[in-house]
């Protein structure tokens, strides 16, 4: 386990093995995503309530979820580097973030999208779980810029694992904000007690969107990984033959 | 016809699932775009180094 482990943080092979992972995880996404959205568009029957409006869950808990996904790989890398000093893990990290701030503002957009048939209104200011999904957005902003902000790597990692992991403390409000306080938003709907409120009709869909968006993510994050580890070990010599060797680019 | 209305609602549903996919696509486009430049950064340096011999 522990020579595994090892063998995992080695930057060269870290780099070879994600290669050999990407095209799984991107296949497995596209089948997962191409399923849910068209069994979620034509074949699961409208909501009693909503009609066809509630198609829109497909793309909206997906996006959220992966949101928070997104957060929480960031933090516990963060972490884990802070620690244990593994520069792997705050490559991980860092480039966790972008992902994260994109799916966080669709999750936002689909959520506007669908608030306005639903709610009336695009967006509500006070309300717990759309201002605390905003402040996410804030919170991947500015762990962006404060990586941006200082050259020397290992000053950056660490000054932005420390952000990372106090804004952690924002993933449990997200998530219990409809229950704690009064929302517009509706309430939970698979992660309740009493097991998902759904019809199955309805339900694989979504369940399949929200594996298919974990496999994306799964992919997109160890692309960048791969160019992050690229970037820190630019000057090591397993780098200089990799591009000798003419495996690369791939 | 019917299917593209989604019973009034085809302009928020099919915007919300236009986003997704455009915010997907931007996503890996992005990724394989830094790959690419980060490549070419090395090699460029590669390169100096070996002609600053």
């Amino acid at each position: 386990m522990w020579t595994f482990l090892h063998r995992l943080a080695s930057p060269p092979h870290f780099y070879a093995l994600a290669a050999r992972l990407i095209p799984w995880l991107a296949g497995g996404a596209i089948l997962a995503i191409g399923y849910g959205a068209i069994a979620g568009l034509f074949f699961a029957p409208p909501d009693y309530q909503q009609g066809d409006a509630f198609r829109i869950i497909y793309v909206h808990v997906p996006s959220a979820y992966l949101s928070m996904l997104a957060y929480f790989v960031m933090a516990v890398a963060a972490g884990i580097g802070l620690v244990w000093r593994m520069k792997l893990a705050h490559a991980v990290a860092a480039s966790a973030a972008p992902l994260g701030a994109w799916f966080t503002f669709l999750a936002l957009l689909t959520g506007s999208i669908w608030g306005r048939p639903m709610w009336g209104t695009w967006w509500e200011w006070g309300d717990p779980r759309l201002t605390s999904e905003l402040l996410l957005l804030f919170l991947y902003f500015g762990y962006i810029a404060l990586r941006s902000a200082i050259d020397d790597t290992a000053k950056a990692d660490r000054a932005s694992a420390v952000l990372a992991m106090v804004g952690a403390v924002n993933l449990p409000i997200i998530h219990f904000s409809v229950e704690w306080w009064s929302s517009l938003h509706q309430g939970p709907t698979l992660i309740r007690a009493g097991g998902p409120a759904i019809t199955p009709a309805m339900l694989w869909p979504l369940l399949a969107m929200i594996a298919g968006f974990s496999l994306l993510f799964g992919a997109l994050l160890l692309d960048r990984v791969r160019s992050e580890v690229l970037v820190r070990e630019r000057r090591a010599r397993w780098v200089r033959n990799l591009m000798y060797s003419g495996q690369e680019p791939s | 016809m019917e299917i593209l209305s989604m019973g009034g609602y085809g302009g928020y549903v099919w915007t919300a699932y236009a986003l997704t996919f455009g915010v997907i696509v931007l996503c890996a486009w992005q990724a394989r775009r830094r790959h690419r430049r980060v490549l070419a950064d090395i090699r460029i340096r590669l390169e100096a180094a070996e002609s600053g011999k």
